[in-house]
């Protein structure tokens, strides 16, 4: 059935060394369109290295990486940056919160707006009709998908400001505004309480039905990655040790062993 | 833009009429020019600084590139001094492309020293070019500026104006909140979408274009300039008055400009003491109140406007809300 | 002469200069590696040094007809005394401007270094018995010695070996002391130390004490060079000295003792081959070059962000 889908995301044997510590070795994997992919493994297995790479912070020292953009264009994103990645349609949020926080919390949204813009330089400078119509373009376009997260009451408020949940939640409406193709989102549902983590599951069961998109998670709340995972890749010193669906992947004997040591087994 | 506007041309126009005819004195002229001049450099800073977010410390070098390109451009190539200022404050947005190209890699405390650095080598290159500088002697430039206070009044206030209200639209526009992104998080901004590096440097350049403009319009008035203003103290000085006024502030750094520099004419009674409490009151600031008087909070006219005119006219019903553009 | 020789004593000469750069260069070089911050001021607290050995040896030396005898031992008071008055004055400053903008932005810190070093500056000029003039700085006599085609003389060796004396002096307090050891604690990641039981302020303070004793035994040194000292004579060596941290590595000490004394070869040799003027526009641009191409400098290591 998942042969039908077409690839977003094509991993190949992609590693990357720091000093002289392999981080991730030898990684492999196929992401399709739709997908909710799950991505988990101990603390420092590699997860958010990989991320890194796939949204071009990092470039791996071996392997290729294959993305295939909104037109269906396949390129090989190795080397590529990570602005030039996100105008491809690959978005991503981080551990630890990264707003724009001394600024309003639709000018965070704007600014994934910006590469929609029409306006030049000059037209800025004189408020040319041009520069009030992208304006109120880009200003609508955030003003829509705050209402759908139901933080638009908060609209002028600095991101600073926000409580911790609606952070969280704006980072992810700042990515979606980008209109990405692949949505990397790393530990979401770090900091939540239980309530906070359903309503977080239900938010991102609601962006993959309305957004059409991919969506790769690295989460450590196993309830959460469980629950709306359709597929879970398992790290663990760098190397992939499993791969399939939560069943399967809960009763693995390696994924066990990695995470709570050979006794438990 | 018709608020602003108004104001900005009641603002010059009305006490250089008022110069014009001794109403105020040369000399006070002569302190409100000055803190002219003064504000483009310190709205010069604040966009390298505070806008973008990083730490240079060379706007001084620039500032004087400007002065020497308008010397250069009247005296030796016979332009007209308006047309001089112009193209001396784009030679100096050239070098300053120039300079930011393998600066702006830099992070945080060694961008400061290599801005620093670039400053000082102006300077000395300033003092060596005998030839085209006047050396350390530096060169006359009188001007109708130099002579004519109400003239120079219009003419620096004038720019400082146009100045501030461009300013003001590129903050306030998509390619202001790029910069700002990068200001506040540059990862965040480069996988939002935004280059890194070429906002960056848009924000450098123009920042050396309008220190260029600062330059350009302080040796005419001051009627010379020596190499000496390329050094790393002015850099300092104009630093200075951005902190006070508030990093980010547009506002506030303008306002400090002309509070610090009527100051400091005010404290000429205390002579070399004026020295020693300058410093101190920095000191002061830094500990009590870093984010300077405005911190990042901007004076909008449109907003304080709309303000004035809803409760005015709205008092019975609800204030609408408007978009913060 | 031949160039071969000319070069051997520029050598010797950038040598006795560039000492005096690594003394101070190890103050602005420790106290970045342990607070992160650019010590403006650094400069100044060379220049109080200075100042302040003048003052003992104008005190001690001075005969009957007006002028000023130096013998060893004035110098050596002189010595102690500079570097008395850097100690104090370290602790004033740490304590009173840098310790209340610890947790501050970066840049708060800066502006309130050279804050201090206009204080320091100015203060100098209106103090009425220092003001703002030059003053020249008693030497003592000068005895040449000759070693094959290269002249030193006493002034360069006594720069030389003290500087010398002083860096095997603070290498040994930093790697085999219990102070050293918090030091470098402190540095590597203040919050851990804390809970180490290090006390944090005393060890910052000490650090800046060592850093601004090196800088008054280099002013000292300096003044005996160059006898004639101002209170804005900080200015140039200090931002010298600067640049010589940054190039042997900001943050390291072995760093701060090469760079300076390849930043004094490199100022001579200028000097020497090219033309006076332009050794100040070389040294920034040597600062500029090593911050283009390898910006942690020679010994200093590139600190990758985690994302």
């Amino acid at each position: 059935m998942s042969d039908e889908k077409r690839l977003v995301l094509q991993a190949t044997d992609v590693s990357i060394v720091f000093g002289g510590l392999c981080a991730v070795s030898e990684f492999s994997c196929e992401l399709r369109e739709g997908e909710l992919i799950g991505l988990i493994g101990p603390n420092g297995a590699g997860k958010t290295t990989l991320f890194n790479m796939f949204s071009g912070i990092y470039t791996p020292t071996s392997g290729q990486i294959s993305f295939w953009d909104r037109n269906d264009d396949v390129h090989i994103i190795n080397k590529m940056n990570p602005a030039q990645l996100n105008k491809l349609g690959i978005a991503r949020t981080f551990q630890n919160i990264r707003l724009f926080g001394n600024l309003s919390v639709s000018d965070n949204v704007r600014i994934a707006l910006h590469n929609l813009r029409t306006v030049a330089p000059a037209d800025v400078l004189l408020r040319t009709p041009r520069f009030r119509r992208d304006e109120k373009m880009m200003t609508e376009k955030a003003q829509e998908l705050l209402q759908l997260f139901k933080i638009d009451n908060k609209r002028n408020e600095l991101a600073k400001n926000l409580p911790y949940g609606e952070q969280r939640k704006l980072e992810i409406v700042r990515a979606l505004a980008s209109n990405p193709k692949l949505l990397l989102l790393d530990e979401p549902a770090a900091g939540m309480n239980p309530q906070e983590t359903e309503e977080l599951m239900n938010m991102i069961g609601f962006i993959r039905k309305e957004f059409h998109l991919t969506i790769l998670l690295i989460e450590h709340d196993m309830k959460l990655v469980m629950g709306i995972c359709e597929r879970i890749m398992v790290l663990d010193y760098g190397r992939i040790i499993a791969s399939g669906k939560p069943e399967e992947i809960k009763s693995n004997p390696q994924v066990i062993k990695a995470y709570l040591g050979s006794e438990a087994v | 833009m018709l608020i602003p506007g108004v104001c900005a041309v009641i603002a010059v126009i009305v006490p250089s009429v008022l110069i014009h005819f001794s109403v105020i004195d040369a000399y006070t002229a002569q302190i409100l020019t000055l803190s002219g001049i003064n504000a483009i450099m310190a709205l010069s800073v604040n966009i390298i600084c505070g806008i973008t977010g990083q730490l240079s410390l060379g706007q001084a070098g620039f500032m004087a590139i400007g002065a020497y390109s308008t010397i250069l451009l009247t005296a030796n190539a016979h332009l007209p001094l308006a047309v001089s200022i112009i193209l001396a404050g784009f030679v100096t947005a050239f070098f300053g492309f120039l300079i930011g190209f393998p600066t702006l890699k830099l992070e945080g405390d060694y961008l400061a020293i290599v801005t620093l650095g670039f400053g000082e080598i102006i300077r000395v290159v300033l003092v060596n070019m005998k030839k085209w500088t006047g050396g350390p002697n530096g060169k006359q430039f009188p001007t109708i500026l130099t002579l004519n206070p109400a003239v120079a009044y219009l003419v620096i206030i004038g720019t400082l104006a146009l100045l501030i209200i461009l300013v003001q639209n590129f903050v306030r526009s998509t390619y202001g909140r790029a910069v700002l992104a990068v200001r506040e998080d540059e990862i965040a901004a480069n996988s939002t979408g935004i280059s890194v590096f070429r906002y960056k440097m848009l924000g450098f350049v123009i920042a050396s274009f309008v220190a260029g403009i600062g330059g350009a319009l302080y040796a005419p008035f001051i009627g010379f300039v020596k190499p000496e203003q390329a050094s790393f103290t002015k850099s300092i000085d104009y630093l200075i008055f951005v902190v006070f006024g508030g990093m980010g502030s547009t506002t506030g750094s303008v306002i400090a400009a002309f509070v610090l520099t009527y100051l400091q004419e005010f404290l000429r009674f205390l002579q070399n003491y004026r020295l020693l409490i300058y410093p101190v009151i920095l000191i002061l600031v830094m500990i009590f109140r870093p984010q300077g008087f405005l911190g990042m909070k901007e004076f909008s006219f449109v907003n304080t406007f709309d303000r004035i005119a809803s409760r005015i006219s709205h008092k019975k019903t609800e204030a609408t809300e408007e978009p913060n553009v | 002469m031949n160039t071969g020789s000319i070069f051997l004593q520029q050598l010797i000469n950038g040598l006795s200069l560039g000492s005096i750069y690594a003394l101070i260069a190890l103050g602005y070089t420790m106290v970045y590696g342990i607070v992160k911050l650019i010590n403006f001021a650094h400069g100044d607290v060379m220049m109080m040094g200075a100042y302040a050995g003048y003052f003992t040896l104008v005190a001690m030396g001075t005969t009957v007809s007006g002028s000023v005898r130096v013998t060893t031992i004035s110098l050596l008071l002189a010595f102690l005394a500079a570097m008395i008055a850097c100690a104090l004055l370290a602790l004033l400053i740490e304590r009173f401007a840098y310790r209340p903008l610890r947790n501050a932005p970066r840049l708060n810190s800066l502006i309130t270094a050279i804050a201090v070093e206009l204080i320091l500056q100015n203060t100098m000029r209106v103090l009425p018995f220092v003001g703002p003039d030059p003053r020249q700085f008693p030497t003592m006599v000068t005895k040449s010695f000759s070693l094959g085609p290269i002249a030193v003389s006493n002034i360069q060796l006594i720069v030389i070996l003290s500087s010398a004396l002083l860096m095997i002096a603070l290498n040994y307090i930093v790697n085999k002391t219990r102070t050293g050891k918090a030091m470098q604690a402190v540095s590597f990641d203040l919050q851990a130390a804390s809970l180490m039981g290090i006390s944090v302020d005393r060890t910052i303070a000490i650090t800046f004490v060592i850093g601004s004793v090196l800088a008054g035994a280099g002013g000292v040194l300096y003044a005996t060079a160059y006898p004639q000292i101002d209170p804005v004579m900080g200015y140039m060596p200090g931002l010298k000295a600067f640049i010589a941290a940054v190039l042997g590595g900001i943050g390291s000490i072995p760093g701060a003792m090469l760079g300076g004394v390849i930043l004094g070869i490199a100022e001579t040799l200028t000097k020497g081959f090219l033309s006076s003027q332009y050794a100040d526009a070389i040294s920034f641009s040597i600062l500029i070059i090593i911050l283009l191409v390898k910006p942690a400098g020679i010994f200093g290591k590139n600190e990758t962000v985690k994302v």
